[in-house]
C-alpha cells in the first residue's frame, strides 16, 4: 500500500507555471560526484538523462522547501520561488 | 516615493503577528504572500506551545484554531528490528490553560490573516517580493513583479530560506551543516479511530518522537501528531549529513521506511494520505543568527534563525509570533518618532533580549554541537534497544545472569571514553 513519491506528489494542490524557477549549470554538474540534489530532494525531482549525461530536474512537482540550493554547495542551482499564483498550495500544512 | 508606513514580507507567523500588532496601532501596513493564502506555502512539525506567547497575542492565541492540546509525550528509540516505546503524561496537561496544541498551518494562518485584516492590515496574496528598493543605502520599500510599494519600514518575515536578508546583506549564503530538511505526510483517519489508538479523550491530542535507526546514523529524528482527524508524521534530516552519505540513500526513501516500520505503520493504518510536504528547518542555534537590523528593516521569525531544536523538543513557531511582534512594537516606535534608521530600530534586539527569545536561543547556544554527534542516532539506541532485548528472550540456551548480560551490553556500547565525552558535553546543554 506505500506510495511511491510521484504518486505523493500527486495529491498535492499544485499549479505549474509553464517556466522552470529551478536552473542548473550544466558545466558545475558535469564535474559533480556526489550529486547532493538527488539525495536531498524530498520530492525526487533530480535525476541524471543517461543518454546525455547532463542533471535534469522536474521542476512541476516541486515541494519549494529549498533544500536543493542549500545542499548543492557547488553553486550549480539558481532557485527562486516560483511566482505568486504558482507552484504548490499546501491545504493543511 | 510615496512611503506606506510598513510592508511584511510573508504571510507566516512571524509576518501575520507583526502585521497584526501594526494594524492594531493605527498603521498603513501591507503584508505580501506568495501563496494563495497565507499558510497555503506554510508547514509545521505540528505543535506550538502557547505558554510563552499568550501575552503578546491576547485574544489571537486563546481564540486559534488549533487542533488538538497535547497532554502525552511518547518517545520510541529504534533500532534496525527492535523499538523501546515510553510515555511521559501529566495530569496537569488536561487542565487549562493547556501548555501546546497540535496546529495545521494552512488552517491557523489563514484565521490568523483575516484577524488581521479585521485589524486594518492589507493582506494581498499571490504576491511575490522580488527584491527590496533602496534610498540612499537605506532599505525603502519593494517590488513585486513590475510594481514598486515604497515603507518606512520592511520587515522580512520569509522564511527559513530568507531571500530578503540575503538581499539586504544581512546574512550570507546558507550552509548545510546550518539546516535540516523536514519530510511530512498527513494521513486522514476518522477522529474516533484516533481517539482509540492514542488513547485520547475529545481534544486530548498526543506527540510522538522517534530517534534511532530511522536516519541511518544521521543527524535527525521522525514526529507524529495527533490533530482532529488528521495525524502529522514526519522526518527530519541533517541536510549536510543527507547530501553527503555514501549509502546513497534518499530523503523520500528514508521517509518510506519509516512509515512502514511497525511503530508507526500501527498508527497510520487505514488512513488516507492526503498531502506530501517539506520544509527546511534553521538548526544553527544563535551561533549563525543574521544581523537582524538595518536602515529600514527588521527580520523576524525563520528568516532570522529563530528555532530551537532540543531533540525532545522542537521549537519555531512561538519565536516566530514574538519576534513578529516585538519587530512591529519597534516599528511602531520608530514610526512615531519619524526615524526608521537602524539606529531608531536598534531598541528590537534589546526587546528580543528582555523577552524569552534571544534568553533561549542562548542558552541552548551549544544544543547542535551536541545533538549532533552520529552516536545519539547509532550506538545510544543501538544499546537501549539491545538492553531490553537480553532482558525479555528466553532461547534454548541457558539464561545467563540478568547481571551479567546487562554489563555485557553496556561493555559493548558505553562503558567507553566516548560515553564519558558524550556526557562532558552533555553539560553544555
Amino acid at each position: 500500500m506505500t506510495k511511491k513519491v510521484e504518486e505523493k506528489i500527486a495529491l498535492n494542490a499544485i499549479k505549474n507555471d509553464v517556466k522552470s524557477h529551478i536552473q542548473l549549470n550544466q558545466a558545475i554538474c558535469a564535474g559533480c560526484r556526489e550529486r547532493m540534489c538527488v539525495k536531498v530532494c524530498p520530492a525526487h525531482l533530480y535525476s541524471k538523462n543517461e543518454e546525455t549525461g547532463e542533471m535534469v530536474v522536474e521542476y512541476a512537482g516541486c515541494l519549494e522547501c529549498g533544500t536543493c540550493l542549500v545542499a548543492c554547495t557547488y553553486g550549480s542551482i539558481v532557485w527562486d520561488y516560483p511566482s505568486g499564483e504558482y507552484g504548490v498550495q499546501y491545504r493543511y500544512g | 516615493m510615496d512611503k506606506i508606513d510598513a510592508i511584511v514580507v510573508g504571510g507566516g507567523l512571524a509576518g501575520l503577528s507583526a502585521a497584526y500588532k501594526l494594524a492594531d496601532a493605527g498603521k498603513q501596513v501591507i503584508l505580501l504572500e506568495r501563496g494563495d493564502a497565507p499558510g497555503s506555502k506554510n508547514v509545521t512539525g505540528g505543535r506550538i506551545y502557547v505558554g510563552p506567547i499568550r501575552k503578546y497575542l491576547p485574544g489571537i492565541i486563546d481564540a486559534a484554531p488549533f487542533e488538538r492540546h497535547v497532554v502525552k509525550e511518547m518517545i520510541t528509540v529504534l533500532d534496525d528490528a527492535g523499538a523501546v516505546s515510553f510515555e511521559y503524561a501529566n495530569a496537569k496537561w488536561r487542565q487549562e490553560p493547556y501548555m501546546s496544541y497540535t496546529v495545521l498551518r494552512a488552517k491557523f494562518d489563514s484565521w490568523f490573516a483575516d484577524q488581521a485584516a479585521a485589524r486594518g492590515a492589507f493582506i494581498i496574496p499571490r504576491k511575490k517580493v522580488e527584491d527590496l528598493l533602496w534610498e540612499d543605502g537605506k532599505v525603502a520599500g519593494i517590488r513585486s513583479g513590475a510594481e514598486e510599494i515604497g515603507a518606512h519600514v520592511v520587515i522580512a518575515a520569509d522564511g527559513a530560506l530568507s531571500f530578503m536578508a540575503q538581499k539586504a546583506g544581512m546574512r550570507g549564503a546558507h550552509k548545510p551543516g546550518d539546516l535540516a530538511v523536514a519530510v511530512k505526510e498527513i494521513y486522514q483517519l476518522d477522529r474516533k479511530i484516533i481517539e482509540d489508538r492514542f488513547g485520547l479523550e475529545g481534544d486530548e491530542g498526543a506527540a510522538g518522537l522517534y530517534m534511532g535507526s530511522l536516519t541511518r546514523g544521521m543527524f535527525g529524528g521522525g514526529f507524529l501528531y495527533t490533530n482532529q482527524d488528521t495525524l502529522s508524521l514526519g522526518l527530519v534530516i541533517g541536510i549536510h549529513q543527507l547530501a553527503l552519505n555514501e549509502s546513497g540513500l534518499d530523503a523520500p526513501s528514508l521517509m518510506e521506511s519509516f512509515t512502514a516500520r511497525p511503530e508507526v505503520a500501527r498508527y497510520i493504518r487505514g488512513g488516507e494520505l492526503k498531502e506530501y510536504s517539506a520544509h527546511i528547518i534553521s538548526e544553527a542555534g544563535i551561533g549563525t543568527m543574521p544581523k537582524l537590523v538595518r536602515d529600514g528593516m527588521l527580520i523576524a521569525g525563520d528568516a532570522a534563525g529563530f528555532a530551537l531544536n532540543l531533540g525532545l523538543t522542537v521549537r519555531g513557531m512561538e519565536f516566530a509570533v514574538a519576534s513578529g511582534v516585538l519587530a512591529a512594537e519597534t516599528a511602531i516606535e520608530a514610526l512615531n518618532k519619524n526615524d526608521t534608521s537602524a539606529g531608531a530600530l536598534a531598541g528590537y534586539e534589546k526587546r528580543l533580549k528582555e523577552s524569552f527569545v534571544l534568553p533561549d536561543m542562548e542558552t541552548f547556544r551549544n544544543a547542535r554541537e551536541v545533538l549532533d554527534n552520529k552516536r545519539l542516532f547509532t550506538v545510544y539506541p543501538r544499546f537501549i534497544c539491545e538492553m531490553f532485548d537480553e532482558l525479555f528472550t528466553i532461547s534454548d540456551r541457558p539464561k545467563e545472569g540478568l547481571y551479567t548480560s546487562a554489563k555485557r551490553v553496556a561493555k559493548k556500547y558505553v562503558l567507553n571514553m566516548d560515553t564519558i565525552k558524550d556526557l562532558l558535553a552533555a553539560r553544555k546543554l
